[in-house]
């Protein structure tokens, strides 16, 4: 967890308000559902941006463009520098896969499963990823978890990819899976908690102060306590939480 | 060579520079960004008598050069403070640090500072009678003369260390309260305690902190905090620690010019984690270019 300078190397739009901003920094404590805090000139909180890839010194994030300072985001060009505190909060435990994992994602919560699909995929899992948009122009990623060597599902809500639905449809084509790690909004999530038979992993969203644990500003109740988002989780276990 | 040391009623302090309670947890979780032994000191999270799980989220909000928090004093309670809490802190802090104490009535402000009288590590009290975020306690005392008086008065009863009244700037005339405090035989007075804001979400026409309002901090109130230190020292003797809004050493000196004798530096620390270091590391070159030797010589200095 530091605070150093990250340089934006491209940033392009990839779907309806959606980028990829890749950036040159530190790798340092880098995992699968971890984020990092940016700090945006003129606005006085950070904004947190899970992770959505690190390879060859690139950290690859993927966001959508929906207030001040994702839209601020959305116009920064190639050789930006950018104050960023990484890597933060406990991420995924992949050691709980088991062979068949199925990754769950919703919108902006797909990103965080990339990196976690590819590390399942290299140490040899069986990985089959479900992804949830409202429409074919929000679709993205479906080709980069394709090209891992996932099984892939899309579901929309207008039927226009994939099957026509909620993620939870197209969690039906799915025969079995050993564990499951999901990310998305919370009607999603919650959806996903009733529809799955084994444990698994969610990553939760909240307004957060400082995103390292100072603040308590994102504090949830759980079954094993209190879980500050930012610094507890944003990851909780199914077996904890409290809807 | 400049002097950065200050003293809070027998307390002293390598540099006058205190983050501030609830933006610094019991400290450990900072000592991951730096050695936080080069502060002054530190005013560790709110402690009431018994655990609380404060609001409901969200608790933040954001503001123009600020932000809105509503957490309502979440903490494990004293007890466990002591226990749990304190015993981490000690290990990565090993200066005095400032507890800062909050409660929901006379005999409970009492009870909390009676038992973090106790505890070695700890140098100053700092009573919470200003948290805009909890209902029937918090801001209640600070708001009335009469009630800071009792609270004051109760909890110099039952300690032997420097007790310092925490005010919130959410009041007609804060000197009046200032003076009732001082009259109790508080040995100092913390100002300010954030403002009370609310900002409202424009999709779902609502609040965006489900307590509704919230305190607001940041730079926004630094021009407010000025000014109530700078009256608050005209009123009473005793010395001040200023907070709201700091993010400099500049901040810091002209905080000390209007009467404070500590910095407490809160909303800024959730942003830039390391800013109390950089502070404390720009504070002997911002010294010299105002041609300041000895810190402490500036205090009320613009009186």
């Amino acid at each position: 967890m530091t605070e150093s300078i990250f340089t934006i190397i491209s940033n392009e739009k990839i779907a309806k308000n959606t980028y990829k901003m890749v950036l040159s920094g530190t790798a340092e404590g880098c995992a699968p559902g971890k984020f990092v805090n940016i700090k945006i000139d003129g606005l006085f909180l950070r904004r947190p941006i899970s992770v959505c890839d690190y390879e060859d010194g690139k950290l690859t994030l993927v966001y959508k463009a929906v207030g001040k300072g994702t839209e601020a985001m959305a116009k920064m060009g190639a050789g930006t520098p950018l104050n960023v505190l990484a890597y933060l909060g406990n991420g995924y435990d992949l050691t709980k896969s088991g062979e068949a994992p199925m990754l769950i994602g919703g919108g902006v919560g797909v990103p965080p499963l990339y990196m976690c699909a590819k590390k399942l995929i290299a140490e040899g899992k069986k990985v089959t990823v479900i992804l949830g948009f409202n429409t074919a122009e929000e679709v993205f990623y479906k080709e980069e978890f394709e090209a891992l060597g996932a099984r892939v599902l899309v579901a929309t809500a207008d039927g226009s990819v994939g099957v026509k639905g909620f993620v939870t449809n197209a969690m039906e084509e799915v025969e079995g899976y050993s564990y499951f790690y999901t990310c998305g909004p919370e009607p999603m999530l919650k959806a996903v908690y009733g529809a799955t038979s084994t444990s698994g992993e969610f990553s939760f969203e909240e307004r957060m102060g400082c995103g390292f644990g100072a603040c308590v500003g994102c504090t949830c109740k759980t079954k094993y306590g209190n879980k500050r988002i930012c610094k507890d989780g944003p990851v909780l276990v199914k077996e904890e939480i409290i809807w | 060579m400049v002097n950065t040391k200050v003293t809070l009623s027998g307390l002293e302090l390598d540099n006058p520079i205190i983050p501030a309670s609830g933006t610094f947890g019991f400290g450990y979780e900072m000592a991951e960004f730096y050695d936080i032994n080069v502060l002054g000191s530190f005013s560790f999270k709110g402690t009431t008598a018994e655990p609380r799980f404060g609001n409901p989220t969200p608790r933040i909000a954001e503001t123009p050069c600020g932000m809105l928090n509503a957490v309502g004093l979440q903490n494990p309670g004293v007890d466990k403070v002591i226990a749990e809490e304190l015993p981490k802190m000690e290990k990565v802090f090993h200066k005095k640090v400032i507890a800062n104490v909050g409660g929901f009535s006379v005999k409970e402000y009492a009870e909390t500072c009676e038992k973090l009288d106790a505890v070695d590590s700890v140098g100053l009290l700092e009573v919470n009678i200003s948290c805009p975020n909890v209902h029937g306690g918090g801001i209640s005392f600070g708001t009335d003369a009469k009630a800071a008086y009792e609270v004051t008065k109760a909890v110099k009863a039952v300690t032997k260390k420097p007790v310092y009244m925490k005010l919130s700037p959410n009041v007609t005339d804060i000197t009046e309260i200032a003076r009732a405090c001082e009259a109790a035989g508080a040995d100092g007075i913390s100002l300010i305690n954030t403002l009370m804001g609310m900002r409202i979400d424009l999709r779902r026409k609502a609040p965006i902190i489900k307590n509704k309002t919230g305190g607001l901090s940041g730079p926004a109130i630094f021009p407010i905090a000025v000014r109530m230190v700078y009256q608050v020292y005209e009123a009473v003797k005793i010395p001040l620690i200023g907070m709201g809004g700091v993010q400099s050493a500049e901040d810091v000196i002209e905080l000390m010019l209007a009467g404070a004798t500590g910095v407490e530096v809160g909303a800024a620390n959730l942003v830039s984690p390391t800013v109390c270091r950089d502070i404390i590391n720009d504070l002997p070159t911002v010294m010299e270019k105002y041609n300041i030797t000895n810190l402490a010589d500036i205090i009320g200095g613009a009186h």
